[in-house]
C-alpha cells in the first residue's frame, strides 16, 4: 500500500495498476491515485478541465481496470485490443492519468501536461502516438460516431469479438450528431458497442437544463434503440453491473447496443468542487491542489 | 499538339467505374452512401459489393466521422455525396476526425459546380477547394474528364492519407485517354506554348483547349496545364510556366477567390509575379438553368478565357499595372 507522505505529494510516483476482475472496494485505490493524478497534473499545467475529469474517475477505473477493456499496457497497437473513443475530448485529463496507472507511458510524463512540446495536448491529438489515444477529439460529438465505425469494422467487416466504448458528457448530448452517431448504432445492430453517458448535469455555462434541456437521456437512448441502463457513478459495484449488462448483450448477441448512463457529481472526492459547474473548465491554485491531495489522501 | 475529342461522359462515370476497379483490387475498400447513391455512382460499387457498402442516411457528420472510425480499423472508406454536403455540413468532422486525425477517409464531392443546373444554387457547390485546400494532409482533386476521373479514384484510394475528389453532374467532353499519365500532384501540359498559360481544371479544361485554339488564330501560342491536383500543388509547373510565359489566365468552374485561381496567385506570389486573369464565378451564387445556359451567363467559356488571355498579355507588355483603372479594381470582376 501507498504510504500516506506518497498520496498527498504533488509530485507523482510510479505505482501502476492491473486490469483483472475484482471485488467492488479494490477500485477504490485506483480511482483515488487517479484522482490524486489529475489535481498534480492541472496544478502543473494552470489551465484545463478539473471537474468533469474527477466525476468520471470511477468510471475510467472500472472500466480500464476492471478487466472490462482487454489491452496490453506495453503493446497499444496490439490488433486485438478493445478500443475506448473519449468523444467529451476537454476530459482527457482524467483518460491520461488513468492510462499512466495501466503503465502505457511513464506516469511522471503527466506533469508536461498542456506545455509545449508534450504529448499530452490539452484535448487529445492522434499525431503524438501517445500510446492509448486511438484517435483525436474536442469537437463534441464527433468521437461517437467514429467509435461507432469502429465497432462497425470489429462487427461487420472482421466479425471479431473486440468491443469498442465511447465516453459522451451530457451536454454533448446537445450536439446533433450524436444522435446520428446514435442511430446509427442500432440501425447496425452493433451490440459491441458501449455507449457511456458521464451524467453530471454541469456543463461551462450552468446545470445542463438551464443551458438547454436534453431530458429525459433515458427514454432517449431507448428511443434510438439502446439497451439503457442507469447506474451510480461513484458505486463500484453499480458500475460493474452496468458494464457486466454490456458484456452480456454481446456475449448473447443481442443486436442492441447498450448504453450507461452514468450519475455522476461533477469534481467527485475534492469536497470543495463536488457538484460546482464552475468547476467544468479550471484548474486548482496551488492551495487548492494541497488541500485537495490531503483530502484525497484520506481515503484507502 | 491539341488534344483529339473523344466524345463526352459527366466525370462521375469516371468516379463510379473507378470505385469498382479498386474494390476488384482491393478488399479493405468500404463504400458509404448518403442517400443519393444513384446520382454520385456509388450505386455500383453497391451493387457489385453489397456486403462492403453500408447505406448512412441523409446524415454526413456521421458518415464523415463513421468513415474516419472505419480508417483508423485499417480500412480504406469511401463516403461520397453531393459537395454541398460532404464538404460543408460535414467541415468540421473533415477538418478534425479527417484531416487533423489523419486518417485514410476518401471524400467524393459529386455535383460540383454551376453545371448541375436545374437543382439551383443550394446543390451548385462553388466554394469547397477554397475550404478544402486549407486543410493540412488533405488531398485535393479536380479532375477534367470522364477517364482522368477513373484514374484519380484509384489513385486517391492507393495512397495512403485524406483525399477528396470533385466531379461533376453534366457530360463533359473527353480527351484524355487510359495512357494519358496521372500522377497525384503533378501538373499535365496539355499544349506547348509561351505566349500565355491556362492553367485549368475540371469542366473548363476543355474550354481551355477550345480557347488556345482561337488564341493559335492570331498566331498566339498558348501552354494549357491541366492541375487536376490542386492540393499537393504542382508549384514547379506553375512556376515554370508564369517564368516562361510571363502571364496566365486561371480557369476553374469555382469562386475565383480561395480555389485554383487562389492557389496559382499565392505560387506566383512568392516565385514568378507576373499578370494573372481568373475566369470562374465571381463571388455570386448560382441559380437553376440548363448547364449551357448557366456557363454562359456566369463567364465559364472559352470565350472569357480567350478574352483573358489577351487581357494578360496586354499587362505583360504594359506592365501589370498598365491596363486597369484604379476605380475598376475593387470588383471580383
Amino acid at each position: 500500500m501507498m504510504d500516506v507522505e506518497t498520496k498527498r505529494s504533488l509530485d507523482f510516483n510510479t505505482t501502476t495498476f492491473t486490469n483483472e476482475r475484482r471485488a467492488p472496494e479494490g477500485f477504490a485505490p485506483i480511482a483515488n491515485e487517479i484522482r490524486r493524478d489529475i489535481v498534480r497534473a492541472l496544478v502543473r499545467a494552470g489551465s484545463g478541465h478539473s471537474g468533469g475529469p474527477l466525476g468520471s474517475t470511477d468510471v475510467f477505473a472500472v472500466l480500464y481496470f476492471g478487466g472490462y477493456m482487454r489491452y496490453k499496457a506495453d503493446d497499444m497497437h496490439w490488433a486485438g485490443r478493445d478500443r475506448f473513443v473519449l468523444s467529451a475530448g476537454h476530459m482527457v485529463p482524467v483518460q491520461y492519468a488513468t492510462m499512466a496507472n495501466a503503465g502505457m507511458y511513464p506516469k511522471p510524463e503527466l506533469a508536461t501536461l498542456r506545455k509545449f512540446g508534450t504529448r499530452l495536448q490539452g484535448h487529445p491529438g492522434r499525431d503524438m502516438h501517445l500510446p492509448g489515444i486511438e484517435t483525436s477529439s474536442g469537437s463534441l460529438g464527433q468521437g461517437i460516431s467514429i467509435a461507432v465505425g469502429m465497432a462497425m469494422s470489429d462487427r461487420l467487416l472482421d466479425k471479431n469479438d473486440h468491443r469498442v466504448y465511447s465516453l459522451t458528457g451530457d451536454g454533448e448530448l446537445q450536439e446533433g450528431s450524436v444522435w446520428e452517431a446514435a442511430m446509427s448504432a442500432s440501425n447496425f445492430k452493433l451490440d459491441n458497442f458501449c455507449w457511456i453517458i458521464d451524467n453530471n448535469d454541469c456543463q461551462i455555462d450552468g446545470r445542463v437544463p438551464d443551458v438547454m434541456d436534453v431530458y429525459p437521456i433515458k427514454e432517449k437512448c431507448e428511443a434510438f434503440g439502446f439497451d439503457t441502463i442507469v447506474v451510480d457513478g461513484h458505486d463500484y459495484a453499480d458500475l460493474q453491473r452496468g458494464f457486466d449488462h454490456f458484456l452480456a448483450n454481446q456475449a448473447n448477441k443481442t443486436g442492441k447496443p447498450t448504453c450507461i448512463i452514468a450519475r455522476t457529481f461533477m469534481g467527485h472526492g475534492v469536497s470543495f468542487m463536488n457538484d460546482k459547474f464552475e468547476w467544468h473548465g479550471k484548474p486548482p491554485t496551488h492551495d487548492q491542489a494541497v488541500a485537495a491531495l490531503e483530502e484525497l489522501s484520506a481515503h484507502p | 499538339m491539341t488534344p483529339t475529342l473523344l466524345g463526352s461522359k459527366p466525370t462521375r462515370f469516371g468516379f463510379g467505374d473507378g470505385l469498382v476497379d479498386l474494390g476488384e483490387r482491393h478488399s479493405n475498400v468500404i463504400v458509404l452512401g448518403g442517400d443519393i447513391t444513384g446520382s454520385v455512382m456509388t450505386s455500383l460499387f453497391r451493387d457489385k459489393f453489397p456486403d462492403r457498402f453500408f447505406s448512412i442516411g441523409i446524415a454526413e457528420q456521421n458518415a464523415t466521422t463513421i468513415a474516419a472510425g472505419l480508417a483508423l480499423s485499417g480500412k480504406i472508406p469511401f463516403f461520397a455525396s453531393y459537395g454541398a454536403f460532404c464538404a460543408f455540413r460535414n467541415a468540421d468532422q473533415l477538418r478534425i476526425s479527417v484531416a487533423y486525425n489523419e486518417t485514410n477517409v476518401k471524400i467524393g464531392g459529386g455535383h460540383a459546380g454551376i453545371s448541375v443546373g436545374p437543382d439551383g444554387a443550394t446543390h451548385q457547390v462553388l466554394e469547397e477547394v477554397s475550404f478544402l485546400r486549407t486543410l493540412p494532409h488533405m488531398t485535393l482533386i479536380v479532375p477534367g474528364d470522364y477517364e482522368e476521373a477513373r484514374k484519380a479514384t484509384i489513385a486517391m484510394g492507393e495512397m495512403v492519407g485524406p483525399a477528396y475528389i470533385r466531379f461533376g453532374r453534366s457530360p463533359v467532353p473527353m480527351f484524355t485517354t487510359a495512357d494519358t499519365p496521372f500522377i497525384l500532384g503533378k501538373a499535365n501540359q496539355i499544349t506547348d506554348g509561351d505566349d500565355v498559360a491556362i492553367i485549368a481544371n475540371g469542366a473548363l479544361l476543355w474550354e481551355a483547349v477550345l480557347a488556345s485554339e482561337e488564341l493559335a488564330k492570331k498566331g498566339i501560342k498558348a501552354r494549357v496545364i491541366n492541375v487536376h491536383t490542386v492540393k499537393p500543388f504542382d508549384f514547379e509547373a506553375v512556376t515554370n510556366a508564369a517564368r516562361e510565359c510571363g502571364c496566365i489566365v486561371t480557369a476553374e468552374e469555382h469562386q475565383v477567390h480561395g480555389g485554383l485561381g487562389g492557389a496559382v496567385a499565392e505560387c506566383c506570389g512568392k516565385n514568378a509575379p507576373v499578370p494573372i486573369e481568373f475566369v470562374g464565378v465571381k463571388d455570386s451564387f448560382g441559380g437553376s438553368g440548363e448547364p449551357e445556359e448557366l456557363m454562359i451567363k456566369f463567364g465559364l467559356t472559352w470565350r472569357e478565357i480567350y478574352a483573358s488571355a489577351l487581357v494578360a498579355m496586354e499587362r505583360k507588355e504594359k506592365g501589370s499595372t498598365g491596363v486597369r483603372a484604379i476605380k475598376d479594381v475593387a470588383s471580383y470582376a
